[in-house]
């Protein structure tokens, strides 16, 4: 299953149908959703101002998106003013030639990588390889991915579908230094990674990362982890590039406070995370390069409604309580952003063209689980509503549609259409031709009445 | 008091029981209660779907067959949650359409809103001796945030016995077109809910919203569990004298 998401067939309904089918899959992200939602719902409970701090980091994130343009300049400036190189990237090949170009003037064929989704969005890997270059994932999860040769299917825990079984598997198969006697303990799967990783650490030169803020007024980047492996790779190589989506921007220093409690809470469910690293420009002489990436960004910016979405820190937390990503997983959204805040934030980077982009908006009961949790109050419903007013629609829906809409319009018609079924009640067949045994292969239809209720109130009730 | 009773499309064709019994309900609370002929639908469908043409012109219709009444009450959470919550995102603000909506959209309640907030009263008089689960609807729950009511309403049915209902906050899959456009996913969630209400023992499953209950009873049906569902407003309309 090696490849990349773009260009992926199929839709999501296809995709989820085949994983809802996979008890192993169901087993492996029910279980690892309910603890990571359990373990938000308490830390986040804990705090008397959790709804202020929201509408802060609302505030603050709206205040920087009104302004980007501004806050953009402020921030190469003060990049610029410590050092570092930016350069700004309007699409992933850009930003991926820009990249590959930094790396070959360093003489180098090897990377590592500190757990980026800029990075993955752009199959930035992919484009590496292509140049003869050799992109070592480090975060945990990550690595499990990429050995694996397999997708990422979560944003915060990307090989939330592999169990310890699995992921020894894995480890025994691809690290060659692993002893085979190696257990599915988490305490000794993480030592085995650890020792493959140590060694690329000291080894490697060059480094890739994200951020998960960047301060406009400081040109100070950030990055948020809990394992250390991040820290590893922007300390210790001579050259750190960093692939940044515009929309990571807070205005000032200051504006930090909100987001370190908002976003460890949210997304590990932890008070706060093990890992903050701050860097601000070219360190103790290591190289630094920021590219600035919008590949789709400023598209979303001009949509009134759909703009909210580049609030998001990236956090999980709807992908967590997602009932629909709970039973079809990750892979079936088709984009490094699966669930709830893929649903509306790739449709709206990729546009709808493909099949699988167009079903993404109606990947969702639109329950509202999602708009709850999210620490920057994204209305993620409201989104997905707006997203299906511009999606294409198959011909034979909209016909149906419009039938409906136009019996609807009428309350005499639509008496006349309720007169007609229940005269027919009985013909009706246990199971639905067409797209309506969507309906009857799972569940029972109900009992046409003799009358409908408007019929019985004229007969009854009508003074 | 001069209530209008806002039925829903889904209702008024399928589940008429569920508007008789509203009407029996709050007239024996004392209500005046009328039937506006001329409703239709709120346009939830086809807004939800994609077709918010289609949906404001339904939402037009509301604003205007409902302007006039001190109280539009809706046996549906979710019906109830499309005009106060989703109508004032339809319309530009500042326009003659925003203006009709805010006039209605804030008089319009869900049945056991209407009983607690405005009639003021929790103890219906009803009396249904029967093991009871209630499912909180999404758009009761997160849309309207109705909270405990439908179930503090229950509690004071003579006779009920009220389980709860294991993670009842879950969506059930329904969601509308949903339950076609993603049917593998819809049933999976609907089988799950399921379940959960066979395991609570319960003979009756309730909810505020027929359409939810249409989803989880055909689940429930499919598999022959021998629960039946009820909606709120039919279990609160049942008393000793009118089983």
């Amino acid at each position: 299953m090696s490849g990349t998401f773009l260009g992926m067939p199929g839709n999501f309904p296809e995709n989820a149908a085949k994983a809802v089918q996979d008890s192993q899959l169901r087993y492996n992200l029910r279980k690892a959703t309910h603890t990571i939602r359990g373990k938000r719902a308490n830390v986040v409970g804990e705090l008397p101002d959790w709804t202020e701090l929201r509408a802060a980091g609302k505030a603050i994130k709206d205040e920087t998106l009104r302004h980007l343009d501004r806050y953009l300049i402020q921030l190469e400036e003060a990049v610029t003013r410590a050092g570092g190189h930016v350069h700004w990237a309007r699409d992933a090949a850009e930003a991926n030639r820009i990249v590959a170009d930094l790396v070959k003037a360093t003489g180098e064929s090897e990377v590592v990588k500190v757990k980026s989704m800029a990075t993955q969005e752009i199959e930035l890997n992919e484009a590496l390889a292509e140049q003869g270059i050799t992109a070592y994932e480090t975060d945990l999860a990550e690595l499990i991915v990429q050995l694996g040769d397999d997708f990422p299917s979560h944003i915060l825990v990307p090989a939330i579908h592999r169990n310890r079984a699995e992921i020894r598997e894995i480890f025994l198969d691809k690290m060659p230094e692993t002893p085979p006697g190696l257990t599915d303990e988490p305490a000794a799967l993480a030592e085995a990674a650890r020792l493959h990783l140590r060694e690329r650490f000291l080894r490697s030169k060059v480094a890739i990362s994200g951020a998960n803020f960047m301060v406009a007024e400081t040109g100070t980047l950030v990055v948020l982890e809990s394992e250390g492996n991040g820290r590893m790779c922007l300390t210790l190589p001579e050259t750190l590039i960093s692939v940044v989506g515009i929309e990571k921007l807070v205005p000032a220093w200051r504006d930090l406070e909100v987001f370190l409690q908002l976003l460890p809470r949210s997304s590990t469910g932890e008070r706060m995370n093990p890992y903050t690293s701050m860097w601000t420009g070219a360190v103790e002489g290591q190289d630094f390069h920021l590219v600035l990436l919008d590949n789709g960004r400023t598209g979303v910016l001009a949509d009134e409604v759909g703009r909210q979405a580049l609030r998001c820190i990236r956090c999980s937390a709807c992908l967590n309580v997602c009932p629909v990503y709970e039973r079809a997983g990750g892979h079936a959204y088709g984009s490094v952003y699966p669930g709830p805040i893929g649903a509306i934030l790739t449709p709206q980077l990729r546009g709808m063209s493909s099949d699988l982009d167009a079903s993404l908006p109606y990947a969702s009961s639109l329950c509202g689980a999602c708009y709850e949790v999210c620490p920057v109050a994204i209305d993620i419903p409201e989104v997905l509503v707006h997203l299906r007013g511009k999606a294409p629609h198959n011909p034979a829906e909209r016909a149906g549609m419009r039938v409906a809409g136009w019996i609807l319009d009428d309350s005499v018609r639509l008496g006349k259409a309720q007169r007609l079924a229940t005269r027919f009640r009985k013909l009706v067949p246990k199971r639905l031709p067409g797209p309506l045994s969507a309906w009857t292969d799972t569940r029972d239809l109900p009992d046409i009445p003799e009358e409908s209720f408007r019929d019985w109130w004229e007969r009854h009730e009508r003074p | 008091m001069r209530v209008a009773l806002f039925i829903t499309c889904v209702n008024d064709t399928l589940f008429p029981g569920t508007g008789k019994a509203v009407v029996s309900l709050l007239r024996r609370l004392g209500c005046d209660v009328d039937f506006p002929a001329a409703q239709t639908c709120c346009g939830q469908m086809h807004v939800n779907t994609g077709y918010p043409k289609e949906g404001v012109r339904l939402a037009r219709h509301f604003t205007e067959v409902f302007a006039g009444y001190d109280a539009v009450v809706a046996p549906s959470g979710s019906c109830a949650a499309m005009v106060r919550e989703q109508y004032p995102k339809l319309v530009r603000p500042g326009s003659k359409g925003a203006a009709a909506i805010a006039e209605v959209a804030p008089r319009v309640y869900e049945l056991s809103e209407f009983l607690l907030d405005v009639l003021k009263v929790d103890d219906v008089g009803a009396y249904f001796p029967h093991r009871v689960t209630y499912h909180p609807t999404c758009h009761s729950l997160r849309g309207l945030h109705l909270g405990d009511k439908p179930t503090r309403l229950l509690s004071k049915v003579r006779g009920l016995e009220l389980v709860p209902l294991p993670r009842a906050e879950e969506c059930c899959g329904f969601g509308g077109t949903f339950a076609v456009k993603n049917p593998a996913v819809s049933a999976a969630m609907g089988s799950d809910k399921a379940r959960h209400v066979t395991g609570t023992g319960a003979e009756v499953l309730c909810a505020a919203d027929n359409s939810c209950l249409m989803h989880i009873g055909g689940t429930l049906g499919r598999q022959r569990s021998g629960v039946r569902i009820m909606h709120l407003a039919e279990i609160l309309a049942t008393t000793e004298a009118t089983p």
